[in-house]
């Protein structure tokens, strides 16, 4: 009799145990897991661009040609025109991420990965691009030719 | 739901079968039971190695101009990088240590005596190689202190008469230290290193799988003349619980040394710069160091560093065939090796301690 009354407590009891071991198992688990996937996260890296940057010497362009130039982490496209005015766009293609490239016989800025093209303008006029370039300001300063990010409106 | 799954899995690879010897295995028990649990802390150390070491790859990048940036920018810009690298150096370092006691455990309890001969020299080995991975992994950081200790083990290497040159030329990847010794630590320390160390570990474990656990000899004997006395746990789940609330400890022994005191960094390494002056090898190193230092600079017409090398590579050697010298008669061995034991213990705690006290 007195065995059989102590008897039915057991399961709760054991229940209970096995909530905080398992709890408490879990919220170990969790601070091990949590800052290994914080860890993951690579750091982001500090755009040390800024705004403005000299993309090239004006002696160093030709008329009707094009050229890379870092600007932050990212490529930029200079033209001279034909008719000696600069243009500046961002050389990253709008459709997937290529190097876009000035091709002076067709007067277009075009990707060779996927054969977009846009016009002088950043357009997307032909292709799969979905979207137009980004269009930089360019000014001279002596003889700097000084590209900078269009002011918000 | 877990059970639906290991039913499942059950009914197409009949893990029961697999589990079974474990079921069989026991652990004995009695009042010196608690140094088994150190074979596995070291297991569970390597395997923290392992994964602490893999996300340090991450963003680690070798070569002697950036690899201390890198690890820099570990400790300082990437989120919780300092706890990751911190961990990988104190469990390194602790499991030096634990392999250490686990050693020392199997000499006192006469556990390499046959039929596990060949267990002991696995171990042994595996020693050697783990000692291999706290030299390799040191020069990792390439801090000044890593840059020395370098430049002297591999110097150290050199004093072996005849192979001693090349062996030094090969660690080094050329005459002295430079990126070109960093390229080859890092490839022995993630590719080599953990390749061999991981097979010899799955050898090591089928050899106790296959023998079981030993007893004390005299412990033996008693329970051989009367079976009643013998007192076992089963490995699973008893002894395997055990073990892994043993785990748990050093996990949070780990996570506490981390937290508190964080691994250092210290100076970029230059070639072109003095050493600090009481510059001195890691712990585990340093009994060796010190008796370098103590053997004069000639005794007779040897040179002393070449006697010291060359002494300790046979010291090293003999302890690793100490079973056969045991010999085999069960529950008796010789009185000397024992005391040969104590005197290990006794000299290599001792000259541990000098090395931190000496000038």
């Amino acid at each position: 009799m007195g065995a059989e009354r102590t008897l039915p407590p057991e399961p709760s009891r054991r229940h209970a145990i096995e909530i905080f071991l398992g709890g408490g198992l879990l919220a170990s688990l969790a601070s091990f897991l949590y800052p290994v996937l914080r860890y993951f996260v690579p750091p982001a890296v500090v755009d040390l661009g800024g705004d403005e940057v000299v993309a090239a010497k004006s002696v160093e362009m030709k008329p009707n040609s094009g050229r890379i130039f870092r600007f932050g982490s990212r490529p930029g496209l200079l033209i001279m025109n034909a008719d000696g005015t600069y243009r500046a766009l961002s050389a990253t293609c709008t459709h997937l991420g290529c190097t876009v490239q000035y091709r002076p016989d067709l007067r277009e800025i075009w990707c060779a990965c996927h054969n977009g093209t846009y016009d002088l303008n950043g357009r997307n006029v032909s292709g799969p691009p979905p979207r137009p370039l980004d269009v930089f300001d360019v000014h001279l300063r002596g003889d700097e030719i000084v590209v900078s990010r269009k002011r918000e409106a | 739901m877990f059970a639906a799954l290991i039913r499942w899995l059950d009914e197409r690879l009949q893990l029961e079968g697999l589990i079974a010897p474990l079921r069989h295995k026991t652990v004995p028990t009695h009042r010196l039971s608690y140094w088994y649990f150190f074979g596995g802390i070291t297991l569970f150390l390597f395997i923290v190695q392992v994964l602490t070491g893999i996300l340090l790859l991450l963003y680690y990048r070798p070569g002697a101009n950036e690899a201390f940036e890198s690890v820099q920018y570990i400790m300082t810009r990437v989120q919780f990088g300092w706890l990751i690298r911190s961990i990988h150096s104190w469990s390194a370092n602790l499991m030096i240590f634990t392999a250490f006691v686990h050693m020392f455990s199997v000499v006192f309890l006469k556990a390499y005596r046959k039929p596990r001969e060949l267990t002991w020299v696995t171990g042994m080995v595996l020693l050697f190689l783990v000692m291999g991975f706290g030299f390799s992994g040191y020069l990792l950081p390439w801090n000044t202190l890593a840059f020395f200790a370098t430049k002297v083990g591999t110097e150290i290497a050199g004093q072996v008469p005849l192979i001693g040159k090349p062996i030094m030329i090969f660690l080094r990847g050329g005459e002295e230290v430079t990126g070109a010794t960093l390229t080859r630590f890092f490839g022995f320390h993630v590719a080599v290193l953990p390749g061999i160390v991981t097979v010899l570990i799955a050898i090591h474990l089928f050899f106790v799988q296959r023998q079981g656990i030993s007893v004390p000899p005299k412990l033996e004997a008693r329970w051989n003349a009367n079976p009643s006395e013998r007192r076992e746990m089963k490995f699973f789940p008893n002894f395997m619980l055990r073990e892994l609330m043993a785990w748990y400890v050093a996990i949070g022994a780990l996570a506490a040394l981390a937290a508190l005191f964080p691994w250092g960094l210290g100076v970029k390494a230059d070639p072109f710069i003095s050493a600090p002056a009481g510059i001195k090898p890691e712990w585990y190193f340093l009994f060796m160091f010190q008796t370098l230092k103590l053997i004069p600079s000639k005794v007779w017409f040897v040179d002393g560093e070449v006697l010291g090398v060359l002494g300790c590579s046979l010291a090293g050697l003999l302890w690793m065939l100490l079973p056969f010298f045991a010999g085999d008669r069960a529950g008796r061995t010789r009185v000397w090796i024992t005391g040969l034991s104590i005197f290990a213990l006794v000299y290599v705690i001792g000259m541990t301690a000098y090395g931190y006290l000496a000038p």
